[in-house]
């Protein structure tokens, strides 16, 4: 099998390869490339409106959900790809924030996507203020059925909380780990009562490499899309430095080489879980 | 009222960003979608603001200009009662037109590598890029060392002028295009003298040195 790793958590579920409009206007003859562990493939809408997808003369599995393309490497999928049953709702926004190259594990960005404690530090005045520090007790389950991760009733006090927020309060989250490479952000909306969900889908280029696609599905009747993307773009740019400073762009899992406190209950819960299926993309063997 | 025609992570938006806060004017920024939706090079765009397709751009009460550094250089000039910015003595003006043209240069080779890394523009040749840009930066590490020497910390004059403020924001993003500054050691502690100036704003991957 071509592909940098032949680690199975990768091989055989299914991967982001881009956003589905990108097929737009492609073809076999003229297709759309995309980086995916260390290849490139091809990528074209067919005369049915099918995706397909090839690397060199190899087919491979691909489907267009949620906007975006997903290619299992193996074409033995573990497991269908995640429901996401708000990207349909009517009267949200759906919004497609571009990708963003991030030179680091994946598993780094998903868990700093999870972490509540740095709002303060790295997104003051927006996510978090001084000295509004205090990550509350939350609770994090793994769902039986799904597998997937889920924290929920965690709250932070934030002064300006989205694009439509235009001045503090407390909002709530819930976060969702659906595989090792995506997540999803649910947080108070400022239409009274819903949530907004946001996706973090990422594309593995490498080990060290990932494409951060991030999807906004969410209630807002004033901003503009500029104005929603540039949001989510600032928040992401002040996280970027940090994540690709990590002294070791790959997540150790095993030993003491960094060690999660209570207030990091999700990062605590998303280790054993990779350990769990023995993920080895995107970690740093132990010494 | 000024209007900024702006891109939150475009380090050529900072430098406009941050002339605004240090004249202490007001303006009203009109965010747009550079990635993913590339509205700078969509037909309205270039029709109606920018035919080169670039940001950032302003509109001073009906007095469009396009170009980071013409926009400093135009700010300064029309903002700045001291002429602290832009300085008047001749050949002050000339070192920083000279360093506002290496600017130019820096957005070529850095700028462009980070467009590769991080926004997915892969027709660029980043290798080349990144070799462009240490060639510029190995010129202002250079001049900052003997510059230092004679006991000055900016690129022109006593203290900092639009030329530090042009050529700043892609000196600190270098590692998003995969550069390191380490062999640039009067680059790197000019940028941080430059972080520390009072009023500083930062940007999202440049932090300001100390919380807003």
């Amino acid at each position: 099998m071509p592909f940098i790793t032949d680690d199975a958590n990768m091989l055989n579920d299914w991967l982001v390869a881009g956003p589905a409009a990108a097929l737009d206007n492609t073809s076999e003859a003229a297709p759309r490339t995309a980086r995916l562990l260390g290849e490139v493939l091809c990528l074209w809408r067919d005369a049915a409106g099918a995706p397909q997808c090839r690397l060199g003369t190899q087919p491979l599995a691909v489907q267009a959900r949620h906007g975006y393309l997903w290619v299992c490497p193996s074409g033995q999928p573990a497991r269908p790809l995640f429901d996401f049953p708000e990207y349909g709702q009517p009267g949200r926004r759906i919004i497609d924030c571009g990708g963003i190259g991030v030179a680091v594990s994946g598993l780094r960005v998903i868990e700093n996507f999870l972490d509540m404690a740095h709002f303060p530090f790295v997104h003051g005045g927006i996510l978090g203020q001084m000295p509004h520090t205090e990550v509350a007790a939350y609770q994090v389950q793994v769902d039986s059925v799904t597998g997937e991760i889920w924290a929920t009733d965690c709250r932070f006090w934030q002064p300006r909380a989205s694009a439509a927020h235009g001045s503090g309060s407390e909002v709530i989250y819930k976060y969702r780990v659906m595989q090792p490479l995506t997540a999803m952000l649910y947080k108070s909306s400022s239409r009274a009562g819903e949530l907004d969900a946001i996706g973090l889908f990422l594309q593995p280029l490498d080990d060290e490499h990932v494409i951060a696609h991030t999807l906004l599905a969410c209630y807002d009747d004033t901003s503009t899309d500029a104005e929603l993307i540039a949001f989510q773009h600032a928040i992401f740019g002040q996280d970027k430095p940090i994540l690709e400073n990590h002294a070791f762009k790959r997540m150790p899992l095993e030993g003491r080489a960094e060690t999660p406190t209570r207030g990091d209950t999700s990062s605590v819960t998303y280790r054993r879980w990779l350990r769990e299926r023995g993920m080895r993309f995107g970690v740093r063997q132990a010494a | 009222m000024i209007r900024l025609y702006d891109y939150a992570l475009s380090g050529n938006c900072f430098k406009v960003r941050q002339m605004l806060a240090w004249l202490g004017l007001g303006y009203q920024s009109v965010p747009v979608d550079f990635h993913p939706g590339r509205e700078h090079k969509s037909t309205g765009f270039l029709a109606r603001v920018n035919p080169l397709g670039q940001l950032p751009v302003i509109d001073d009460n009906g007095f469009v200009l396009r170009d980071a550094q013409a926009i400093l250089v135009y700010l300064a000039s029309k903002y700045d009662t001291e002429s602290r910015w832009y300085p008047a003595d001749p050949q002050l003006r000339g070192q920083v037109a000279m360093w506002l043209a290496i600017a130019d240069q820096i957005t070529r080779t850095a700028s462009a590598a980070r467009l590769h890394d991080v926004f997915g523009y892969e027709a660029i040749d980043v290798q080349a890029c990144r070799r462009g840009a240490h060639e510029v930066f190995r010129l202002l590490d250079d001049h900052l060392a003997e510059r230092a020497s004679d006991g000055f910390r900016w690129l022109a004059g006593p203290h900092a002028t639009v030329a530090d403020l042009a050529c700043f924001p892609y000196v600190a993003l270098a590692g998003e295009g995969g550069i390191s500054l380490d062999e640039h050691p009067a680059l790197r502690s000019w940028a941080w003298d430059f972080r520390h100036l009072p009023g500083f704003i930062g940007m999202s991957g440049i932090f300001a040195a100390s919380p807003a």
